[in-house]
């Protein structure tokens, strides 16, 4: 893609760089170029390679193949502490220092400076202050780091990488947890590194953000860099445009996925309505409503408050503010038992930390869910249960070598037939999918959608959260648009394209009814 | 470098003033307890409290608890547990006496080397091996109980009282006990350690958090392994001294101390996962738990109520529930602030 | 694992002939141990098929399974309970307090047994749910929250009996360690009930399930609407009450009740038959059938030594490495 050849200003050049795991491809020839003193950002949707491409970079991950260039060197780093010894540090999403101890502790975790054998204290807090002036903060570096806000031990995590001499600091999401504020102020020590000479490459999935910051980006999707342009020459449509891999003119588009809305019969009452959800930062004002027989589809980047909305709803989280009606009726369940014996299920997004009981066979993960209904007396039906797990593995497909095979040896899409079936096997009246198809092969794809398509068609009531914008186009009868936490737009079954999801994500202004963010 | 960043959006942030005084009760809490307790014993009792008899017998007797303590609190600070502690200071005792006729250098030497090589086992294998501390030291309590009855031959072994080596238990040094001297000297070197030297801090970073501590490149295998061994070598040193104060090297010695340990650890403020802890405190925990059964002695005798020496548990546990449910509420609230 | 064609019959109604035991492989490497055992003694040890032998072994075995089954279930939740030894000491101490008093002017000495016998139990009951409250609401982690207990409990059971030996001779009521129904002790015929409703309960009632699942991925459990806080209430709980039981059996085979020594160790020795057996100490998976193979492990190695002149020290250190290679093993599978 980027054909020049390495110049004196480039102080970064990763060119074909691919990593295979186990059934996935994580990179299929990624190329990133960063030039000394520049900010430069990496975006992509979830599973475009981008973290799997950092942790390359930053010597957590060994790459398959392809060529990495820093400061005129090949590289081949084995661990992190090797990266940043030759001048590359990382920032984590989650601060990675040690919350119980000392500012000045954790900048210098690993090479306290010492005198006659003993820690020298003295030095070591006036080095930390100096180290945090640089990055302009200024506070009591012998306080423990916990005390400090998210952002503050942020700009210490900074002052730790700046203190390796580094030429180039990685930034994975340091924004996701940071408020307005917050990220102003972190983009003021962003500017002064660059300043500084340093070069960042800055990973987030806030769109105003890249602007307010960046001067150039790199654009990933499906494992491959598809474009590095510069900050100013890219409008926000273009660049969500590329991340999903649309063509913007091309509105219509045939059919890529099991959907087929037109064929719902949607009822006129509300089965759901839930108005004005608030819960903490990521939550600030959303609503959404589903009727018997629709799918809604619930759009919004990452961090958009998409999953915090079905938590709410579901009762695994408690809202601060705002309302749900279900079945006419105001409810807020208080514990997710209730609401799947009010007959809602919930497919969560991490099928792995939050949906299989992985040691648990098929049939137990399968019926988890259905035990209440299957037992009498506490005991399980067995000939019921069976029955049940028979059919919902036949009916849906799951490839399994019996309903007693631990369910952590099927593939990703089986698994999350299993868990469909979970639900399904209640006859529920709502269905709230956390994106059903992430990481499943195509194939499976399809059978989930039209599943869901034809669940839809005998009356159920489906919220479907989805980054895959198709499968929101072509699979929903309404779409909601969630951006910072509140929805920003709600598209009927004839508003829908593609261009009105994407523009709605990346920015309301073409939408009379949207909320400005702050 | 360059120009300072310009600051104009930092405000550092103060901590507010209850959270600093809830930190400051979680770490000083049992020191501040502690006092309390002296200066109602003192003002209640008067000279028979403060008499240099009771003071420095209290001392004496808390010593092997002491020394139990601090290497569980080291080994609690990396997250880790150690149950083998009581069996070894059985084994050790065991051991020192078996040697005492040699002198009270070599037996304690020995006594320590017991110990240091169980604890030595134990951090290897939890390094080595990534086994759970707790299943680890667990066996090795069963072990090492069963190697103090093979090398004691199933009965108390007797204290040779011609070679010096009882000088370990009952040696004045002035007023001062020498159990006393050497919990004060390894007190004071463990202070040393785990705020002054790299390992020290390196041992609250890997408590704090693991992944930060590995990504830092901090010497993991060495830190568990140290830190195990020191409480094995720190038991071993108890068990002389109990040798040494009860003329024999019982082998059934000192059941269930390491759960006692690890209540006094608790009670001195030290997180059981680790990250948190502090050596003065971990002293303040075992006094205070000592004083307080001193307290409740002289109660008894003077006839306030008939407590027999059996509340003594039930009150070591109820105080460590309410020392639990404290720090269970504060570090919530610590947490939630942060 | 045993990969079962999806179709055809599930065997029905052979819970626990061995073949029918769903094992994983390490269950089945800890039978394999049990049959060795038992293979070297019947060679290499003089008397030991006999009827007394048989007796000696599997009477000492039974308060360490039936504890160990409580503490089974606990651990396949992700927890451990130090408190049982404690909680045997307080049923110990409460039960001979009923039948020994002269308050209660006991027309019908059944119903006295029988209240020294259920009055006893749910108090351990009681201590172990306080355990469960801890855990479930208070969420203090397992180790500590029980070590609570382990401490206090000791003590009450102490105070109740003011710290002496009560010794009696009560016939009904020690029927519990001394009956011998068709010549096969008592507590054995407790012991197997036990075991085999537990394996029962884990396998076939929702129960079990919410068990495992809560013990293997807690979140997960949460979301598909298992109420993981009542079910940690309740292992905690069995585990008090069946440790309340074998507190009763154990005194009453001693004829006295020594608040000082009853149920010492305990909580080690149960754990370490729960890991020999092959339940894993991070929860999630459980095997009934293996923790009493586990428990029939740890006593025969130690009959197999001290019957073979090895003393009961050594036989000790040889029982701890047991158990860390035990672990070991099990973990290079996973």
């Amino acid at each position: 893609m980027i054909a020049e050849p390495p110049t004196a200003d480039v102080l970064l050049q990763a060119e074909g760089v691919t990593k295979t795991y186990p059934g996935v491809v994580a990179l299929a020839g990624a190329d990133l170029r960063v030039r000394p003193g520049e900010v430069h950002a990496l975006v992509g949707q979830n599973g475009a390679g981008k973290s799997t491409l950092v942790k390359i970079l930053t010597g957590a991950v060994r790459r398959d193949a392809g060529t990495l260039i820093f400061d005129g060197r090949p590289i081949n780093f084995s661990s992190p502490q090797d990266a940043q010894a030759n001048g590359i540090s990382t920032i984590y999403q989650e601060i990675n220092l040690v919350g119980y101890r000392s500012v000045a502790e954790n900048i210098f975790m690993g090479r306290e400076p010492r005198r006659l054998g003993l820690i020298n204290w003295r030095a070591m807090n006036r080095e930390a202050a100096r180290l945090l002036d640089h990055v302009g903060v200024h506070l009591d570096v012998r306080q423990p780091l916990m005390t400090f806000n998210i952002a503050l031990q942020q700009m210490v995590a900074i002052a730790r990488a700046v203190s390796f001499q580094s030429k180039l600091v990685v930034m994975d999401e340091p924004t996701s947890s940071l408020d307005d504020r917050e990220v102003e102020t972190l983009f003021t020590v962003i500017r002064g590194l660059r300043d500084q000479g340093v070069a960042v490459v800055f990973i987030t999935h806030r769109l105003d953000e890249l602007y307010a910051v960046c001067d150039r980006v790199t654009i990933m999707r499906d494992g491959r860099t598809v474009a590095e342009r510069a900050m100013n020459e890219v409008t926000k449509l273009e660049l969500v445009a590329s991340m999903l891999g649309r063509d913007l003119g091309e509105v219509q588009q045939r059919g890529a996925t099991g959907f087929d809305a037109s064929t719902h019969k949607v009822e006129r009452e509300p089965l759901l309505e839930a108005v004005h959800l608030q819960r903490g930062r990521s939550l600030q004002d959303a609503s959404v409503s589903v009727r018997r027989g629709e799918i809604v589809g619930l759009a919004g980047l990452l961090g958009s408050g998409r999953t915090e909305v079905a938590r709410v709803i579901f009762g695994a989280d408690r809202p601060e503010r705002g309302e749900i009606a279900y079945q006419g009726r105001r409810t807020s369940f208080s514990a997710p038992a209730e609401a799947i014996r009010a007959g809602v299920g919930y497919c969560s997004e991490d099928r792995k930390a939050e949906g299989i009981i992985p040691h648990l066979s098929v049939r137990d993960n399968l019926t988890l869910a259905a035990l209440p209904v299957l037992s009498r007396h506490g005991v399980v039906d067995r000939a019921r249960q069976r029955e049940i797990v028979d059919r919902f593995i036949s009916r849906l497909g799951i490839k399994t070598s019996g309903p007693e095979q631990t369910i952590r040896e099927l593939s990703g899409g089986n698994q999350q037939k299993v868990l469909l079936a979970r639900w399904l096997c209640l006859h529920p009246k709502l269905l709230i999918l956390d994106e059903p198809t992430r990481g499943i092969d195509v194939g499976a794809k399809i059978e989930i959608q039209s599943l869901i398509d034809e669940l839809a068609k005998d009356g159920l009531g489906v919220l479907m959260i989805s980054s895959e914008i198709e499968e929101l186009t072509e699979g929903s009868d309404r779409v909601a648009v969630l951006r910072e936490g509140r929805t920003v737009a709600e598209l009927s079954r004839s508003e829908i394209s593609q261009d009105a999801v994407i523009t709605a994500m990346a920015h309301a202004d073409e939408d009379p009814t949207a909320v400005e963010g702050a | 470098m360059g120009q300072p960043v310009e600051a104009r959006a930092m405000i550092p942030q103060r901590t507010p003033a209850w959270a600093r005084g809830a930190s400051l009760l979680q770490r000083q809490g049992a020191l501040i307890a502690l006092v309390g307790v002296a200066l109602f014993g003192v003002l209640r009792y008067g000279e028979t409290f403060y008499s240099s008899y009771n003071f420095w017998e209290t001392l004496r007797n808390n010593s092997y608890f002491a020394l139990i303590a601090l290497g569980m609190a080291f080994v609690i600070m990396t997250g880790g547990i150690d149950l083998s502690v009581g069996s070894v200071v059985a084994l050790s005792a065991v051991v020192a006496a078996r040697l005492s006729p040699e002198g009270i250098y070599l037996a304690t030497g020995a006594a320590m080397a017991a110990g240091l090589a169980v604890g030595v086992t134990n951090g290897l294998v939890i390094a080595r091996f990534s086994v759970q501390p707790f299943i680890v030291t667990l066996a090795s309590l069963l072990g090492a109980r069963g190697m103090a009855l093979l090398v004691a031959g199933n009965a108390t072994v007797p204290v040779d009282f011609e070679h010096g080596f009882i000088d370990i238990g009952q040696r004045e040094i002035g007023p001062v006990p020498l159990p006393v001297v050497l919990v004060v000297i390894a007190y004071a070197l463990g202070s040393l350690l785990l705020n002054f030297t790299r390992f020290g801090r390196h041992v609250l970073a890997l408590g704090g958090n693991e992944e930060a501590a590995r990504l830092a490149g901090l010497p993991i295998g060495r830190i568990l392994i140290s830190v195990y061994a020191m409480s094995g070598m720190l038991a071993g040193l108890a068990g002389a001294i109990l040798a040494g104060l009860a003329f024999s090297g019982p082998p059934t010695a000192a059941l269930g101390w390491e759960l006692s340990a690890i209540a006094a650890v608790v009670v001195g403020g030290t997180l059981l996962t680790g990250g948190m802890g502090s050596v003065g405190a971990t002293l303040a925990g075992v006094l205070l738990i000592g004083l307080i059964f001193n307290v409740l002695n002289f109660e008894r005798g003077r006839g306030v109520f008939n407590l027999t020496v059996y509340w003594e548990n039930v009150i070591r546990g109820v105080f460590l529930l309410l020392v639990v449910l404290f720090q269970h509420r504060l570090t919530r609230a610590l947490r939630l602030r942060s | 694992m045993a990969r079962t064609k999806p179709t055809g019959q599930a065997p029905r109604l052979a819970p626990l002939s061995f073949p029918a035991v769903r094992g994983t492989a390490r269950q089945h490497g800890a039978l394999a141990a049990l049959l060795l055992l038992v293979l070297f003694n019947a060679l290499f040890t003089a008397r030991f098929l006999t009827v007394t032998s048989m007796r000696v072994n599997l009477t000492q075995v039974a308060t360490i399974t039936i504890v160990a089954v409580g503490m089974t279930f606990v651990i396949a939740t992700g927890g451990i309970d130090l408190s049982v030894g404690s909680l045997m000491a307080i049923s110990g101490a409460i039960a001979p307090k009923i039948f020994l008093s002269d308050r209660f002017p006991f027309d019908a000495p059944v119903l006295g047994v029988a209240l020294a016998i259920v009055v006893p139990v749910l108090a351990a009951g009681l201590g172990g749910s306080f355990n469960g409250v801890m855990v479930a609401w208070f969420r203090i982690q397992p180790i500590i929250a029980t070590l609570v207990l382990f401490l206090a409990g000791r003590g009450i059971a102490q105070v109740i009996t003011g710290g002496a030996l009560v010794s009696f001779r009560e016939p009904s009521f020690q029927y519990l360690g001394m009956g011998r129904p068709l010549g096969i002790p008592f507590q054995v015929i407790l012991m197997v009930v036990i075991v085999a409703i537990a394996a029962w309960v884990l396998r076939s009632t929702i129960f079990g399930r919410y068990v495992l699942a809560t013990g293997d991925n807690e979140p997960a459990a949460w979301l598909a609407g298992v109420p993981v806080r009542r079910v940690k209430l309740v292992v905690y709980t069995v585990s008090g009450l069946l440790a309340g039981l074998a507190g009763l059996i154990s005194i009453a085979i001693n004829s006295s009740s020594d608040a000082n020594q009853d149920g010492q160790l305990m909580e080690l020795d149960a754990i370490a038959a729960v890991a020999v057996g092959g339940t894993p100490l991070t929860g999630g998976q459980a095997s009934i059938v293996g923790t009493l193979i586990g428990a029939l492990i740890i006593q025969l190695l130690r009959y197999t030594l001290l019957s073979h002149g090895v003393s009961d020290a050594a036989a000790r250190v040889v029982t701890a490495v047991a158990i860390v290679l035990a672990v070991l093993l099990q973990r290079r599978e996973r």
